[in-house]
């Protein structure tokens, strides 16, 4: 069958490079995608398996590599290219003009128009309707993308790619933001299109999947390829020791005697709209306290309400046993609470200026005087404390932060809030971004911080990571906190959590 | 995340409920200066307020276009006064025929917008500098090539009837709109027309809504967007002949302040200045509010210094109510 399974193959992607700006983003990767196969693209966080298949759609231009589609050579100099050779794209942040209606979005670029310009709303609307019709979901094609669920939005998008005629449609953590119903109703349309014989690279974390739905797995760390393996026959384990290079077992917190710790932190019933809801639960001093759950599961906006960055609808907050008052984010900060945000770049830092100015940017009314002038000199001793406790790695305390490595910028906005004496820290996506070596090392920065007694809130989309680091585990669903586990909970008790809805009034669950 | 749940409201209902907030406060302030002075509630006074909205109103229509695309026109006052400049120097100078001098003018002001759009697609300058860099560049100009004196349009008999005449008043006396009433409704019509059915008024929400989703499902986002800003300033560009038409003159030293009188208008109007909504109604509802309280506080004697505040207050208050509702 070696030359049958040849002729299928519809795209090969050979010794593909890619760098950007400090970062050597894929170094020498080849992979395969035939007709009528679901291949599984996997790997950590930056191991490059978005930018190899932004190269596949023409988002991004290879340093050197090439790729061909049905045997023969092409340039895929961008999103129109790909396009015309039937290769479709569903990015993971969803790219859709919200302010548009869903048949406006999906014909967006191809519109059905006369010789003035003036266009076939009619026909755009019954030609979607035709893809939904087809995909067996029913979504109005003149509804605005702003009123979709998430779940919707994703159909939209498919049906996007369909409506090109793709061939091969890549997925880029398509579940991520689904419940299980919109999960089952995904995997049967994945399904379909892989008996009509589309090829569809599909991008996940979640092992359970992988195994459901794709039929070979390819495996990337650090840039490059570790290997390609038909699903049905490897363990889980091996693939999870391919994509971290080691085996996960391994990696578990020892749990400290937290008996006698005092409560630095209870939440009592804290609620806002849809996305938290009736929250409650208590943190001990030296405790770290993992929050899993699944895209848009409410645990960002929880963080940000005991941060007193939202307006909260109910609920109360204790800080060491007393009632806490916090409407805005500089009440939490004055009760020690520090929020580090999952938008490091955005939220967490002032890129454009120096390591210095960065550490003492919270804390500046402990370095100036009354008439408003800065203590140069005490900030200097206070920043040099903290590069060198942290080891920060950078040359000088007076680069721009912007020029650091994402592991270097977390540790500065680490230093930010451990000066402002912060004794309750909420890390969001703590290693979003960030390359593998430099995870351990933030890893061993936050138990430090736990072993000195600071209550710690760990957010984190990645369960290896939550499992690593967490004390107890407490997982979300939907806004609601759905358990609180002990460390040693299996990845499944977690999952399972994380997709257990509310029980719908009258029905048993 | 799950900012796509909450900020579900606002995309849909922002547009439509400021426009009819909008609308609501334009009816009230009509029946307050009707109530409160018989001077205001007079037809004639009613067609000087149409006619004070004109040119504004045509100015308004051409920055809702680009605020939409998420962008702004900083140069739209001083791009009307250069496609005005334009005009007098085809007509005045060069004693064309008066369609040749409106269509240059037109044409004119499609050039500067495209120019504008060519800066910020191609050269990727941002929309604020490089329509602020514009607008200081045609001011310049204008003065230049007029030798900072007006050029008037006597030797061109009729041409100020563009703005000043009624064809609707020769048809129905009892209702003479003024010509140049006319010609920013049925340039409205248009706009709004290419806005809601033409590809490029796709485009133009789409931009607004999503630049980068755009630009990967295959849109030309760059000539897309200069195509758009050259729309944008051929409206201007009849901004500046009604304005020439009504003075009688093209007066280079006016123009700058008008932009921001425009902005004022679409805001009031509903259109958002983060781009991908707003409607041509909605703006010349907002430029209606905007002649109705100044030639309202005018007849009731208030000083021209207090007309200046309360147009500030309108906006301030305008874009206040709207953001209470998306809360």
């Amino acid at each position: 069958m070696g030359w049958g399974a040849k002729m299928a193959d519809l795209i090969h992607m050979r010794g593909i490079d890619k760098s950007f700006p400090g970062v050597r983003a894929l170094r020498g990767v080849n992979f395969d995608l035939r007709a009528g196969e679901v291949h599984a693209l996997m790997g950590e966080n930056g191991a490059g398996k978005s930018t190899l298949m932004k190269i596949l759609s023409g988002v991004y231009q290879p340093d050197a590599g090439s790729i061909l589609v049905d045997g023969t050579a092409q340039r895929i100099n961008g999103p129109r290219a790909a396009q015309a050779l039937g290769i479709a794209i569903i990015h993971q942040e969803l790219m859709l003009m919200r302010d548009l209606t869903v048949a406006q979005n999906i014909f967006i670029g191809r519109e059905k128009r006369n010789r003035f310009g003036v266009l076939d709303e009619a026909w755009l609307n019954s030609a979607a309707a035709a893809i939904f019709a087809q995909m067996q979901v029913t979504i109005d094609p003149r509804a605005r993308v702003a009123d979709l669920s998430v779940a919707q939005a994703q159909m939209v998008e498919i049906a996007k790619a369909l409506s090109y005629k793709s061939r091969a449609l890549i997925m880029d953590e398509p579940t991520a933001a689904l419940n299980a119903k919109e999960v089952a109703e995904l995997f049967a349309i994945v399904s379909t299109l892989r008996a009509e014989g589309v090829g569809i690279v599909y991008i996940s974390h979640r092992m359970d999947e992988i195994r459901l739905i794709s039929d070979r797995v390819t495996v990337m760390r650090d840039g490059a390829l570790v290997g390609t393996v038909a699903a049905a026959e490897t363990p889980i384990e091996q693939i999870i020791s391919m994509m971290v290079g080691r085996e996960i077992s391994d990696a578990r917190p020892i749990i400290p005697n937290l008996e006698g710790a005092a409560k630095a932190l209870e939440v009592r019933n804290l609620s806002r709209g849809r996305a938290v809801r009736d929250v409650s639960f208590d943190l001990k001093q030296g405790e770290i306290l993992g929050f899993a759950g699944l895209m848009g599961a409410g645990r960002t906006e929880l963080a940000r309400l005991i941060f007193g960055a939202d307006q909260r609808d109910g609920g109360d907050i204790l800080v060491n046993g007393q009632p806490a008052r916090i409407d805005t984010p500089a009440d939490a900060v004055r009760h020690g609470i520090g929020y580090l945000s999952e938008d490091r770049k955005h939220l967490g830092l002032a890129l454009g200026m120096d390591v210095r100015a960065n550490i003492g940017l919270a804390a500046m009314a402990n370095f100036t005087d009354a008439f408003g002038r800065i203590d140069e000199r005490a900030l200097n001793k206070v920043a040099a404390d903290y590069i060198a406790r942290l080891t920060i790695r950078t040359p000088s305390d007076t680069q721009e932060v912007r020029l650091l490595s994402g592991g270097n910028q977390q540790k500065v906005v680490i230093a930010k809030w451990l000066l402002r004496d912060c004794d309750i820290l909420i890390f969001d996506e703590p290693t979003r971004g960030i390359d593998v070596g430099a995870k351990s090392e933030i890893y061993s920065l936050i138990q430090g911080l736990a072993a000195e007694g600071k209550a710690i809130i760990v957010i984190s989309s990645e369960l290896p990571e939550v499992l690593r680091l967490s004390h107890r585990i407490a997982v979300m669903c939907e806004g609601r906190l759905t358990g609180i586990l002990p460390a040693e909970a299996a990845q499944e008790e977690i999952m399972a959590l994380a997709t257990q809805r509310a029980p719908v009034a009258g029905v048993a669950a | 995340m799950s900012h796509v749940d909450t900020k579900k409201a606002s995309g849909t209902l922002g547009g439509a409920g400021q426009k009819l907030l909008a609308f609501a406060s334009l009816i009230g302030l009509i029946l307050a200066f009707s109530v409160l002075s018989e001077n205001f509630r007079t037809i004639s006074n009613m067609m000087n307020i149409l006619q004070a909205t004109s040119v504004i109103g045509l100015l308004a229509v051409s920055a809702t276009i680009v605020i939409i695309t998420g962008g702004i026109d900083l140069s739209v006052g001083t791009a009307m006064t250069f496609t005005a400049v334009t005009a007098g120097m085809l007509l005045t100078w060069l004693h064309l025929p008066i369609p040749l001098g409106v269509i240059g003018a037109i044409v004119v002001g499609a050039l500067t917008g495209l120019i504008s759009g060519a800066f910020i697609a191609k050269m990727r300058i941002p929309p604020f500098i490089a329509t602020l860099g514009m607008m200081l560049v045609l001011k310049g100009l204008s003065l230049i090539l007029t030798g900072t004196k007006p050029i008037y349009f006597n030797d061109s008999p009729g041409f100020t009837s563009i703005a000043q005449g009624s064809i609707i008043g020769a048809l129905v006396p009892a209702f003479p709109v003024p010509n140049g009433v006319l010609i920013l409704f049925l340039v409205a019509a248009a706009v709004a027309y290419i806005l809601g059915r033409t590809v490029l008024g796709r485009y133009t929400y789409a931009l607004g809504s999503n630049e980068e989703a755009a630009r990967l499902s295959g849109v030309n986002v760059d000539g897309w967007k200069m195509a758009i800003y050259a729309l944008a300033g051929a409206v201007t560009g009849i901004a500046g002949i009604v304005l020439a038409a009504r003075l009688n003159s093209a007066q280079p030293a006016l123009g700058q302040g008008y932009e921001l009188e425009a902005i004022a208008a679409v805001v009031i109007g509903g259109t958002s200045l983060s781009g991908g909504r707003g409607t041509i109604l909605g703006t010349l509802i907002g430029a209606l509010i905007m002649s109705v309280m100044t030639n309202g506080l005018r007849i009731l004697s208030v000083a021209p210094e207090w007309q200046i505040v309360a147009t500030g207050a309108i906006i301030i208050g305008a874009v206040y109510a709207d953001s209470l509702r998306k809360k």
